[in-house]
């Protein structure tokens, strides 16, 4: 399948979906743990930090609907978009796995939010710098919790630091993806919008060693560099199944019919 | 696993100068999760700028069969209330 976009149209466009697009799915993987996490404190725990990053997917939407300037809202780009026009990291598509899993991702991905919004503050597109500083505290609190609770699992039973090391055994091939920086993201960057992702790596790896030592979790192996490309529509199975759920009430009652927020 | 978790009292303070009031309680293996998931359970709505959270064994309170002896005998010292003073008018209202 060749998707709607291709790589070399509008890129600010195409940065801002990414943006919106990563929320979007890791907001909705937390959604799923309602009712089933590890204690009632945790279902609403999950449910604040899926609303607060479908809240950040909203704004990014909204923005990128804006800059692609084809009146199409973040409604639109939230449920009528299909597989191959997501931009989402591969990592945040990945089933929740058990709680440990969980907290791997939510960990490896807050870290990675933190250090990108943080710098998009500085954008020199001011409606990113704005989505990104309101972001930029929420996402400090994810940080801290999949912290907390990294540091909690490893250093707690046999069990619980077995599940964790496997979470991150599981989820580190996903790694390199998050920093694969095509030619019209440095570009983007170099004009001072964006943040170019490899730029973000090696501080990223430094937070991340410093929790993972203090965790008593041992870094994984990368198993070769596993790179795609999201950026042409390439996704894992997952997130075709996640759109099903998603989309289905717009799909089914589109918005003519009254299927509105 | 819940069940080995300990119950912590949650307090918030909700405005700078103000004392910090009992909201409710929380499950958690720990001060940091106690905090975290009081945090999430009653200040999401803006109700608060500080939490509290105390084991909730380490609230010692006193026995309601005592409260007889306790609390009864200051309910007839009226003395007690300052409402026997008259206030001078350049005071105003205290």
């Amino acid at each position: 399948m060749t998707s709607v976009y291709t790589t070399t149209e509008n890129p600010h466009f195409q940065y801002v979906l990414g943006l919106g697009d990563d929320a979007l799915v890791l907001g909705h993987r937390w959604s799923e743990w309602l009712s089933s996490s590890p204690s009632l404190e945790l279902d609403i725990a999950s449910s604040n930090l899926a609303l607060d990053l479908i809240g950040q997917a909203d704004l990014w939407l909204a923005l990128a609907g804006e800059v692609e300037g084809a009146g199409r809202s973040a409604d639109d780009l939230a449920y009528l978009r299909d597989t191959h026009d997501f931009r989402c990291h591969w990592i945040v598509e990945q089933p929740n796995g058990d709680w440990g899993l969980s907290i791997a991702r939510f960990l490896m991905f807050s870290v990675y939010q933190y250090i990108r919004y943080e710098r998009l503050t500085k954008s020199s597109d001011a409606s990113i710098a704005e989505i990104a500083a309101k972001a930029f505290k929420e996402v400090s609190y994810h940080r801290r919790f999949s912290s907390e609770w990294a540091l909690r699992l490893g250093g707690g039973t046999d069990e619980s630091n077995a599940r964790l090391q496997k979470g991150f055994n599981e989820l580190w091939r996903f790694v390199p993806e998050l920093f694969e920086t095509p030619t019209w993201e440095s570009e983007l960057a170099d004009k001072g919008i964006a943040v170019a992702s490899k730029d973000i790596e090696a501080e990223w790896s430094e937070i991340m060693d410093v929790i993972l030592d203090e965790a008593g979790i041992k870094k994984p192996e990368t198993a070769g560099r596993l790179l795609g490309s999201r950026h042409d529509g390439h996704h894992t199975e997952h997130l075709g199944h996640i759109l099903c759920e998603l989309q289905y009430l717009q799909r089914v009652y589109p918005a003519k019919q009254g299927a509105k927020w | 696993m819940e069940n080995d978790w300990d119950i912590y009292e949650v307090f918030i303070r909700s405005k700078r100068g103000l004392s910090h009031k009992h909201a409710g309680s929380v499950h958690a293996a720990d001060s940091r999760m106690a905090i975290e998931n009081a945090r999430d359970l009653y200040t999401r709505r803006n109700e608060g700028e500080s939490l509290w959270v105390v084991l909730a064994k380490d609230i010692h309170a006193s026995d309601p069969s005592e409260g007889d002896a306790l609390f009864g005998p200051a309910q007839d010292k009226i003395y007690r209330h300052p409402t026997f003073y008259d206030i001078p008018e350049k005071v105003g209202k205290m």
